[in-house]
């Protein structure tokens, strides 16, 4: 193998790289407990007075409801159709069938201004109808990126399990549902809830198209950017951005452990 | 009642598996359809605004069909200038990205035990989830003068930076937030590398360098390449990291005033928007020619 001392420098590297990538997101949540209203640091104490100040606050409240609201729905849409595409995909061979795996990256292979411009014009200027900005716009541009994440899951499970379980199933009576039911879905149901969650973390924290399509509607992500852009209640914002860290890392952590776990075809 | 409505979906069922075809389009419709409404419609409308104008009087949109938007950004040397940036930022992002995360992916891929991977894999997968304002924010308060680089520059005696609200900070930022998307496809390229093919180098006669440069890096770019499509093309987008730590404009900042700020004048935006569209065309070209779309 490698030579004691390239082994030991790329160590070296490593570790510094880890430290780079945790010390800023750690140094946030430190400021979540800075008690004065000055962001220098060090913080001048310890205080978790700010976290009851942020739970009261109206707009920070009504801003994480429609973050919510909006991310529980586009991950519904952005599941159901995701799995489609995959099962269509990993299934069938078909003309364009390459063009429509492009297809469903594109909106997160091209510029994140570029959809959002997009969609706002498509949204205003249409000439068919307009949409006003609601809690549907800002669905329509969230599942639009999110299918792509639930599509990627199912369709690497797809790939590792073979045709001949769906075909036995089929020989033995069940019907389409019941196939579905009692073999596809325990095959890709963990990918399934891992796309789900990562979806879902992906619409949670999203602000580049979100600002294009919500109008003035306040997402918590667009609620910490006014704040941050005007350097107002920032104390909050801390906290909320505490919080955002946590609601992120928590559903991608339970992702990871998913995805190695592959439903009821244990590896062998 | 029930055994009929069974039987019903037992001859549905049927006819659906003697037709895939007909299976195939039933799934596939709808993901299709969504994004042909929603995302190439929307992308068309863009299109075809971008030859549209404002009339000056009344601010209203002109359906007209006029090269007005695309004159202006081309022999307007302040547009001209921010796409330039935008376009150097976005390939020096990729370059740092691309020289930090190779040798970690490498130490990834190749020298760390399985049980370490498996920690490094996780620790690099969520910066890359955990909230992204957050992490520029996080970057705002290390570089701001009384921040914690100044701090700790100060405790090891040294001189105190100036970087907050600069290009520096713009270029730090972005290296920072894209740097994952980097290294996990050139470790997944890494990983695939048999340990055969390095001996069978060594055996060659290949020194270490000889086997890095002809085995494992030709090997490695797809991974690169791959990654690269990140780091570009998120920095070509992204206007609110220039916004938040630095004080110039990029393609992103001036396509938002167009649309959501004053300046109210979509088809301009739509014109600038077929910027970073055909920079990223062009440059995912290049990438499926190095082989990047079977490492994504």
């Amino acid at each position: 193998m490698e030579a004691r001392a390239t082994r030991i420098s790329l160590g070296v590297w490593t570790g510094l790289v880890v430290l780079f990538l945790w010390v800023p997101l750690i140094l946030i949540c430190v400021y979540a407990f800075n008690p004065s209203n000055i962001q220098s640091w060090p913080i001048g104490g310890f205080s978790t007075k700010w976290f009851h100040a942020a739970w009261h606050n109206e707009e920070a409240r009504s801003a994480l409801i429609l973050s919510l609201k909006a991310g529980v729905i586009a991950t519904a849409i952005a599941v159901v159709l995701g799995t489609a595409a995959a099962a269509a995909v990993s299934r069938f061979r078909f003309f364009g069938r390459d063009a429509v795996t492009f297809l469903l990256v594109l909106p997160i292979a091209l510029p994140g201004v570029v959809t959002g411009i997009a969609l706002n014009s498509f949204f205003n200027n249409n000439p068919v109808h307009g949409l006003p900005p609601s809690l549907w716009t800002i669905v329509i541009g969230h599942a639009t990126f999110c299918i792509v994440v639930v599509y990627n899951n199912v369709v690497a499970r797809l790939r590792r399990t073979q045709t001949s379980l769906t075909e036995a199933s089929m020989d033995l009576g069940a019907d389409g549902w019941q196939t579905f039911r009692f073999v596809t879905f325990p095959v890709i149901s963990t990918a399934l809830v891992a796309g789900a969650l990562l979806a879902f973390a992906l619409s949670f924290d999203e602000v580049i198209v979100t600002t294009f399509t919500a109008g003035a509607q306040n997402t918590l992500p667009i609620w910490i950017l006014g704040n941050l852009r005007l350097g107002q209640q920032l104390p909050q914002v801390n906290v909320v951005v505490f919080f955002v860290i946590v609601m992120t890392v928590l559903p991608v952590t339970i992702a990871q452990r998913l995805s190695r776990d592959t439903g009821i075809l244990r590896r062998r | 009642m029930a055994g009929r409505s069974r039987s019903a979906r037992r001859r549905l069922s049927a006819a659906l598996w003697r037709r895939p075809w007909l299976r195939g389009v039933a799934l596939l419709l709808p993901p299709l359809a969504w994004m042909l409404i929603f995302y190439l419609a929307a992308l068309a409308v863009l299109f075809v605004s971008a030859f549209w104008s404002i009339d000056s009087f009344t601010g209203k949109l002109t359906h007209v069909w006029t090269w007005t938007n695309f004159d202006t950004i081309i022999h307007d040397p302040t547009y001209r200038q921010i796409a330039f940036r935008t376009i150097w930022m976005a390939a020096a992002v990729t370059l740092t990205d691309a020289l930090i995360a190779f040798p970690f992916a490498y130490y990834m891929a190749r020298v760390a035990t399985p049980r370490l991977r498996t920690i490094l894999f996780v620790i690099v997968l969520l910066p890359l989830w955990s909230s992204y304002l957050a992490r520029i924010y996080a970057w705002r308060l290390i570089l701001n003068h009384d921040g914690a680089l100044n701090w700790t520059l100060g405790k090891l005696g040294l001189p105190q930076q100036g970087w907050a609200f600069t290009n520096t900070a713009i270029w730090i930022v972005f290296s920072y937030i894209w740097l994952p998307f980097m290294i996990l496809p050139v470790y997944a390229a890494l990983e695939r590398i048999p340990d055969s093919f390095i001996e069978a180098s060594r055996d060659l006669g290949g020194r270490n360098w000889t086997t890095f440069r002809r085995v494992i890096l030709p090997l490695a770019l797809p991974g690169l390449a791959a990654g690269s499509i990140f780091t570009f093309s998120l920095t070509l987008g992204d206007y609110i990291t220039p916004s938040l730590v630095g004080n110039v404009d990029f393609i992103g900042n001036v396509i938002y005033r167009n649309v959501l700020g004053l300046t109210n004048n979509l088809p301009f935006a739509a014109a600038y928007a077929t910027i970073p569209l055909i920079v990223m065309a062009v440059y995912l070209i290049l990438a499926k020619r190095l082989g990047a779309f079977e490492a994504l």
